[in-house]
């Protein structure tokens, strides 16, 4: 740092600098809001200009924003927060009774009746409660306690949380994080900001990304070497392949966690997002309990959701929860502490949240509306998981794994060798070229496969499959013909 | 099992919070179940959270929130025309339309960025703020955290400091512990009507290098929770003091929008910095952190805020955003909060009529409540000029610091703790702002219906007159 004294004042150089600052931060990326989302907003700021384009629109396919693709948001849940923010709305006969009651129970476990107060840092107690009672039901019984439920910013803030408390030790012993490859990039992000070891297992593209215990175990082992592996995260259904692991395949990993002493993270928030025939959700906690107590007492795990995905789409509340189980009592005192550093999670997040994990049951007079809507998204979801598969395998040189759940496709490119090395010319990783090529002639916006990870030689994309099924067809259609013209053009 | 040893030793180091709440919460509970207790309900003020405390919210605000959370109210003629077009403006900067979509950006939405910057340029009486110089962040504390997690590095000898006023906001010292950065106390002066004090920021920056790398100031203007408003003059030295000791300024100013005292005025340290020649005002690194928990919105629950950074390193700028992004509701209740309505428009009338009240209210509860502890036995208290906060000094008798040596809690605590449990009143122990010497003080949120403070200032008067007629 250099100083001058100029005129008498000491004229300093910056105290925070790419030096100074925190070594950690440095190596954190993300890639869907990245460097080709970036660009993609400089477009659309050029197209509201007036300037020419091969295109009218960008269509961000970037990120798993549903709304924003046009997807309308659940009637009951917006009545319901309505009448929590103005509560003389309750007066109004426009309101069905079943929204207002609900309202009325979440404003009373509200301090001041408000959902402007804070609440407790865990969470408020009667939405944890009912938060609970969701999950036995989903899990066929099986008892889910309230103080093992902490409500969070969306699940990445519980996601973080987790990962913050269980990341300790130096050098050889730095705690090591298990996650899938292709990954979703908040993992590698806070484990870059943690300074944990991020240990890469392969999914299997061949068998439809499908995990593969003997890849957990080779990476474990060699990961052994230079760290020391405590925590297995697993994406379910995944991101961004979308594949729904099978009931056998969540045993076989329950028990290798067991074996090798591992806290099992379970990312569930796309556990309403299952399309394919034959495919299942099986929540990671139902399985671990039907194991038996041998596992069910054992093995530590925390399992996530959100309010972000599934059929709410409600990105912007950033509501969520993570369900504790097994932990030893002096460490979660650990973690009330963590949470209570943050104050609480926003109020109309948990407000939300509790209407998921609450929807209208069938003796109510939103019942009806509410399935109707919910079932539509779904199954629009379903169609378009299909004719995204359908359609990129007619494209020679893009293989597509079926979206058997989640929200995005994470197709393979295989690229011509010129372009190839005409990216590396540029300075650019191979499907970052494609990527900002597809952006600047057809106003696509994707994630290249780079962002999440993938086998070295190979290239992917990912790309949500939220946008309205008309519009889906037509950005399916540019893609094909992009692809075909970039294979000729570098042939 | 993971056991404790195996947790990060970070979140081992945070220190333990206080827990007044908890244990508030609990008996509330018990009430509710039937239990008897020498008082009819629990009354919590221990948080600056007017909500709690039985104030109302801004009626304009919740109606345009309520028309922005379901667009068929864009419909309902009972509610003001205003409401309705304001709201149809704010749905109109989200993606698809709805306020569930993610941020356009991750620093928020671009125009919401664009009003802060206005508010900011009209405050500060034209000095121009950069919209990409704003990110919204999810309430201030999370703000600073981001902020903070950049700035730390180092272990021992290097760990970064923080200059930190004594008291400070009770949220403070966890953070600190929990980005790793050293909490270097510079005491504020309580006979001064808790003034900075420039001798005392050089006996502290002194003591705190020989222990860590002191990095930044903290400052917290207005004070919490003190409600001191620091003037041009305290500004000044303060911020040639940074830029002589190199340190970055880290400017709390999140109760800007209450300052009730007669003849204060807030002054942005931007502002000021501004008036000081190109030298600093062109390279003092700043940042200034604002949040909709605060003013006459009170509206903590929604977790909304901004920092807007002044002179940081571009290279070092781009890693304030990276994954989360800021919930969009608070954002729009933000725009609403810095852009109320006009003369011109329905609602003006009962949005200016609800405003003054609150700001009535706080102005005449706090000196209502100075004036009445001022004159209990062993209690005193400087008069606050801003924010929702009092702090009280308190005279403990001996038997409760002996006590609380035998129970091993502070003592502080101990006296919040009984007041809890025989009068039904949670404030604050000074502990949790920082206060680590004898003079024992309370923290005490006075933004509550007029009715709601008398029967606190009874309650609490009675309590401190029992524990003083104690001779064990």
């Amino acid at each position: 740092m250099s100083q001058q004294a100029v005129n008498g004042v000491a004229h300093r150089g910056r105290v925070l600098t790419l030096d100074s600052m925190n070594p950690n931060v440095k190596r954190v990326e993300y890639a869907v809001r990245g460097p080709i989302v970036q660009r993609a907003v400089q477009i659309e700021k050029e197209l509201k200009e007036g300037v020419k384009k091969p295109f009218t629109e960008v269509i961000k396919a970037n990120i798993g924003d549903a709304h924003a693709m046009g997807q309308k948001p659940i009637t009951f849940f917006r009545q319901v927060l309505a009448l929590c923010s103005y509560p003389a709305l309750l007066e109004d006969s426009k309101f069905p009774e079943d929204a207002k009651k609900r309202a009325q129970r979440i404003l009373e476990a509200c301090g001041g009746h408000s959902i402007g107060a804070y609440s407790t840092s865990q969470g408020i107690e009667c939405i944890r409660q009912d938060v609970a009672r969701y999950i036995e039901k989903r899990d066929g019984g099986i008892p889910s306690n309230p103080d093992n439920i902490y409500l969070s910013t969306g699940a990445s803030d519980a996601i973080v949380t987790i990962l913050k408390l269980l990341v300790c030790g130096e050098g050889r012993d730095r705690t090591g994080v298990m996650i899938s490859i292709p990954q979703y990039p908040l993992y590698s992000a806070a484990l870059a900001d943690l300074g944990a070891v991020q240990i890469n297992y392969y999914l299997d593209e061949d068998n439809c990304w499908s995990l593969n215990i003997t890849e957990l175990r080779r990476a474990l082992n060699a990961a052994r070497e230079h760290c020391n592996p405590r925590v297995l995260c697993i994406i379910n259904p995944g991101n961004p392949t979308g594949q729904v692991q099978s009931r056998q395949c969540i045993e076989d990993v329950i028990q290798f966690a067991k074996e090798e002493h591992l806290f099992l993270m379970a990312d569930e928030v796309y556990q309403d997002n299952v399309y394919a025939e034959g495919c299942q959700f099986h929540s990671f906690k139902k399985v671990l309990f039907e194991m038996g107590p041998e596992y069910s007492n054992t093995v530590e795990m925390a399992s996530f959701h959100s309010t972000s995905k599934c059929y709410m789409g409600e990105c912007g509340f950033r509501g969520g929860y993570v369900e504790v189980i097994n932990l030893d009592p002096e460490v979660k005192a650990q973690l009330i502490k963590l949470v209570s550093v943050r104050l609480c999670p926003p109020v109309p997040g948990q407000a939300l949240l509790d209407l998921v994990v609450n929807p209208p049951q069938p003796d109510e007079p939103s019942y009806a509306t509410f399935m109707k809507e919910r079932t539509a998204v779904l199954s629009a979801l379903a169609e378009k998981a299909r004719l995204t598969e359908q359609i990129f395998n007619t494209v020679p040189g893009i293989t597509c794994n079926p979206v058997q759940g989640a929200m995005y496709t994470f197709p393979r490119i295989t690229l011509p060798q010129k372009a190839i090395d005409k990216a590396k010319e540029l300075g650019l990783v191979p499907d970052m070229f494609y990527c900002m090529r597809l952006l600047e002639e057809d106003g696509i916006c994707l994630v290249p496969g780079s962002g999440f990870g993938q086998r070295e030689g190979t290239y992917h994309f990912r790309m949500t499959i939220l946008p309205p099924t008309d519009k889906l067809k037509v950005v399916l259609q540019k893609i094909r013909e992009f692809h075909l013209r970039f294979t000729q053009e570098f042939s | 099992m993971s056991t404790v040893q195996e947790v990060n030793p970070r979140v081992r180091g945070i220190r333990a919070p206080v827990n007044l709440q908890g244990l508030a919460a609990c008996i509330s509970e018990q009430i509710a179940q039937g239990v008897k207790k020498p008082f009819k309900s629990v009354i919590d003020v221990s948080s600056g959270d007017p909500h709690k405390a039985g104030m109302p919210p801004i009626s304009f605000i919740r109606q345009v929130m309520a028309v922005c959370l379901y667009p068929e109210l864009l419909k309902e003629k009972s509610l003001p025309l205003d409401v309705r077009q304001r709201a149809q403006k704010l749905l109109d900067m989200c993606s698809g339309g709805s306020v569930g979509s993610y941020s356009t950006t991750s620093k928020g939405l671009p125009e919401v960025q664009k009003s802060i910057s206005e508010f900011i340029t009209r405050r500060d009486g034209g000095v121009f703020s950069h919209p990409e110089d704003i990110i919204l962040t999810i309430g201030s504390q999370k703000g600073l955290s981001v902020f903070l997690n950049l700035l730390t590095s180092g272990e021992g000898k290097t760990q970064t400091g923080v200059l930190t006023p004594m008291p400070c906001p009770h949220t403070l010292p966890m953070l600190l512990d929990m980005t790793g950065l050293a909490l270097v106390p510079y005491r504020l002066f309580e006979e001064q009507g808790w003034a900075v004090n420039l001798d005392e920021l050089h006996r502290a920056l002194e003591a705190g290098r020989v222990h860590c790398e002191p990095k930044a100031i903290y400052i917290s203007n207005p004070g919490n929770p003190t409600g001191y408003v620091q003037d041009r003059e305290t500004i000044e030295k303060v911020i040639r003091f940074a830029a002589t000791n190199c340190l970055i300024i880290l400017a709390e100013e999140v109760h800007q929008g209450s300052v009730y005292g007669q003849d204060k005025e807030f002054i942005s340290y931007k502002k000021v910095l501004s008036e000081m020649g190109k030298t600093y005002a062109e390279t003092m690194e700043l940042v200034s952190f604002h949040s909709i928990s605060t003013a006459y919105i009170g509206e903590c629950g929604l977790r909304g805020g901004y920092m807007e950074v002044v002179n940081i390193d571009p290279a070092v700028k781009k890693y304030l955003t990276v994954t989360s992004s800021a919930p969009v509701l608070p954002q729009l209740a933000l725009e609403l909060s810095l852009n109320p309505p006009r003369p011109e428009d329905s609602s003006y009338n009962s949005y200016t009529q609800e405003i003054h009240h609150i700001e009535d209210t706080l102005s005449q509860n706090a000196k209502r409540a100075c004036e009445f502890l001022n004159r209990v036995e062993g209690m005193s208290c400087q008069p606050s000029m801003a924010g929702p906060f009092l702090y009280p000094r308190v005279h403990l008798p001996p038997h409760m610091v002996e006590e609380a040596k035998r129970l091993g809690v502070k003592a502080d605590v101990l006296y919040c703790q009984r007041l809890l449990e025989e009068e039904g009143i949670c404030v604050g122990a000074g502990c949790e702002n920082g206060q680590e010497d004898k003079n024992y003080h309370i923290r005490l949120c006075i933004m509550t219906p007029p009715s709601t403070l008398e029967e606190i200032l009874a309650r609490l008067c009675s309590f401190h007159h029992h524990l003083l007629e104690k001779l064990v």
